[in-house]
């Protein structure tokens, strides 16, 4: 599979050569494709004019960046302190049960990748799970399936 | 030294008469609360309906919607205030706003339903002032959360906003204003508790013409959300900060580091940095006083490590974030080999109400060495979960039981966790203890950036410290050998204890592995990985002990130690368990006490969260 391009230079256009630009466009690359397809990185380092190992080394090191294709839809959850506390392992487990992955992983077809972070900032509202930017706030690994079925359903588009 | 103030300087107030001159304060203002935890419960849901309501009830003209940033209680969220009188609706949903238009607004009724209930007296309250967990707060950094738009830099101004700026800069040379900063006795609120006004001056007096100024936002602590509170609710406050400090310091430009999960606070000091350039307030000569400062936002990528300041330099020059021995520390050599001073989101917004108020003020309140107020994410197993602002020295107890609320569902309270990963469990019976920094460093803790985790019975002390090490063990950088695998090897010890194959002497050897990662990690990062381990098994032996001793968990918590039951007396057999369970390991007939199969039962605990009647246990 080859990626368009053109996409992942309209974004290195707003930078200049050197280091200093390679997390900001990387993270905006992620942006775009999900994950950082290998022929971005390469792109990145020649426009940038930093070795590729560079490159590679800081899109391995920070845990914004994928370096796997990612699934259609985004469920992060949080497993800061207080959602730890109060259930939020409960809950990924349940979402990984429910969709047959782990933490990290992508489904099979491609549809959903299931991601934990390490907190939110709605600690107040734990256990939270995000689905594709939407927050869940005050869930419980009983409510996970309805949550999933209902973002499935809006999928159809409403009005025709 | 006072200059006579600039044209742009005396224009800028002359705007902030108007603003406060065309403001009617007996108008009706309904604010609906747009933070990211209100979001979570579609918030913006409630405040478009307000919208649509205002325009069909015909008094869009008349009433002024507002949707502002968080004012802490998360928990009741979402929260709507109407102004002047400030009645406080909890939990409105967007079917709610049309009453609250017809009656409240129109025609001044109270809707009962929507009141917030005080759990401890059972009685309704409709004013926010007398709702107990606003009253017992100092508010100065939060003051204008959940008042003014974020979004509206004239807001700001008509709160006083850059006031503070323009007083600096004509009033004050760059030494005065370091000296007022330092007289404070201001400590840095990203957790160390270094004095700000000394850190400060050594930037100053550094050699180089070009410095800088970060502002750490990359609010990584577990549990703590302060920051993004502040930024989302008042991100020029930050900002008006920055800019007196880079006078002061002297520093041409300044960096805004912030956690890339952070979606709404990123967009709001984005828009705050803009308005501010289009008033003259960042760029070349500011408000005419011959100073230039500008502020570039750079998004984290997700590393916690990069919360330490010179991993967060490194990731600032698009290297990973590995920390680096100092000295030297940035003051001298930092951000590309130039002196650069870093502070915290809370430090730098603290800036302007000390120029403002003097330093006299500042330090009135708080303890001989902690002044000020401090803002805390009060977090986990406790009635009134939220963001609030408290002098320092307050009681832990008074915090948690009377701001807090004291424990839900009636379960007693165990301890409480500060500081995140670098921090440690204050148990119950320590707290009295007030809260500052020395006090909690005394007690095993820190205090870190001000997250505090309430913990009830039903949380396992052995399972709190395997979950943290989990976390530093993920965070490592991995530069250094003790950090990298002494906390994989603790983690691994613990992991083995809350599985039930712990043995004689690991609780000896998880104490001599901590004293060797702190002793021989170069960074605060490593150096405090273990913390909340020692604080765990000084406070908490016992449930260690059970652990290894008798494969129990008291709290019920470790899956391997645990058995889920069904209490027959109390199962009416309604059968919504067997329902839920993805295993299939609960069975039984409709109306009669349904039965785990100890087999099957995979321990998930979806049973025990549905059940309607408290007759799913754990042993």
């Amino acid at each position: 599979m080859t990626a368009d391009m053109s996409k992942v230079d309209t974004i290195l256009d707003r930078y200049g050569q050197g280091q200093r630009g390679l997390i900001p466009s990387l993270l905006e690359i992620q942006k775009v494709y999900h994950y950082l397809p290998p022929e971005a990185l390469q792109r990145v380092a020649d426009r940038l004019s930093i070795p590729m190992i560079q490159v590679y080394q800081v899109a391995s090191f920070y845990k914004a960046f994928s370096l796997e294709p990612r699934g259609e839809h985004l469920i992060t959850v949080c497993l800061g302190t207080a959602c730890h506390v109060r259930g939020g392992e409960m809950l990924i487990e349940q979402i990984g049960r429910l969709l047959n992955v782990k933490a990290g992983e992508t489904t099979k077809d491609m549809q959903f990748t299931l991601e934990a972070v390490n907190c939110l900032g709605c600690c107040a509202l734990g256990p939270v799970m995000v689905l594709d930017g939407k927050y869940y706030g005050s869930m419980a690994a009983s409510k996970v399936e309805k949550v999933l079925d209902k973002s499935m359903k809006q999928e159809v588009p409403a009005n025709g | 030294m006072a200059k006579a103030r600039s044209v742009a300087a005396l224009e800028l107030e002359k705007r902030r008469e108007e603003i406060l001159g065309g403001q009617d304060p007996s108008r009706i203002s309904i604010k609906v609360c747009g933070g990211t935890g209100c979001l979570a419960l579609s918030s913006d849901e409630v405040a478009q309906a307000f919208e649509r309501e205002l325009r069909a009830q015909g008094v869009e003209g008349s009433v002024a919607l507002k949707t502002t940033g968080c004012p802490g209680f998360c928990e009741q969220g979402p929260l709507v205030v109407v102004h002047p009188q400030r009645i406080f609706y909890t939990h409105v949903k967007p079917d709610d706003v049309a009453e609250i238009v017809s009656k409240t607004i129109l025609q001044g009724e109270i809707i009962d339903r929507l009141l917030y209930k005080d759990p401890s007296s059972g009685e309704k309250i409709v004013y926010e002032t007398e709702v107990p967990f606003y009253k017992e707060q100092k508010r100065i950094l939060l003051k204008e959360s959940g008042l003014i738009d974020p979004r509206e830099i004239e807001d700001y101004l008509a709160a006083g906003g850059y006031k503070a700026l323009a007083r600096a800069l004509f009033e004050m040379t760059p030494d005065e204003v370091i000296a007022e900063i330092k007289q404070s006795g201001l400590r840095g609120r990203g957790g160390a508790g270094f004095s700000t006004g000394v850190k400060w001056e050594l930037c100053r007096q550094a050699k180089g013409e070009t410095k800088y100024i970060i502002c750490n936002a990359d609010e990584g602590d577990p549990g703590a959300f302060q920051d993004r509170g502040l930024i989302e609710a008042n991100p020029h406050s930050v900002l008006e900060g920055m800019i007196i400090g880079a006078y002061a310091i002297g520093a041409q430009q300044g960096f805004i580091y912030i956690r890339n999960e952070y979606p709404l606070a990123v967009e709001l000091i984005r828009l705050a940095v803009q308005q501010a350039r289009e008033r003259g307030l960042l760029g070349e000569d500011i408000l005419g006083s011959g100073a230039s400062f500008d502020v570039e936002i750079q998004l984290g990528a997700g590393a916690f490590v990069c919360g330490e300041e010179t991993a967060l330099i490194a990731s600032l020059e698009g290297r990973i974030g590995e920390p680096r021995t100092r000295p030297p520390y940035p003051a001298q050599s930092g951000l590309w080999g130039m002196p650069t001073n870093i502070n915290n989101v809370k430090t730098w917004a603290w800036v302007p109400h000390i120029i403002h108020n003097g330093a006299g003020w500042f330090s009135q309140m708080g303890t001989e060495k902690s002044k000020g107020t401090t803002v805390f994410s009060v977090v986990g197993k406790i009635k009134n979960t939220g963001l609030v602002e408290v002098p320092m020295g307050i009681s832990l107890r008074h915090l948690i039981e009377d701001i807090g609320g004291g424990a839900t569902n009636g379960k007693k309270l165990k301890a409480v966790q500060t500081g995140g990963p670098s921090g440690g469990c204050i148990p119950e019976s320590l707290w009295h203890l007030p809260v500052d920094y020395d006090s909690l460093r005394e007690a095993g803790s820190i205090m870190g950036s001000g997250g505090l985790i309430v913990m009830d019975e039903s949380t396992c002390m052995v399972d709190i410290a395997r979950y943290f090490l989990n976390f530093t063990k993920f965070e490592s950088c991995g530069k250094c050998t003790a950090c990298r695998e002494g906390v994989l090897r603790m983690y691994e010890i613990l992991d083995y204890i809350t599985r039930g194959y712990g043995q004689e002497g690991d609780i000896e050897l998880l104490e001599e592995l901590g004293k060797a990662v702190k002793a021989s990690s170069l960074c605060g990062l490593g150096q405090t990985a273990p913390n909340p381990v020692p604080t765990t098994i000084r406070y908490f032996r016992e449930e260690y002990e059970a652990h290894v001793k008798e494969k129990t968990c008291p709290a019920g918590v470790c899956k391997s130690l645990i058995t889920f039951y069904i209490v027959p007396e109390k199962c009416p057999g309604c059968g919504l368990c067997a329902r839920y369970c993805t295993e299939k390991s609960i069975s039984g007939e409709k109306n009669k006490p349904y039965f785990i199969d100890e087999e099957k039962c995979i321990r998930c605990g979806i049973c025990r969260e549905v059940c309607k009647f408290d007759a799913v246990l754990v042993k």
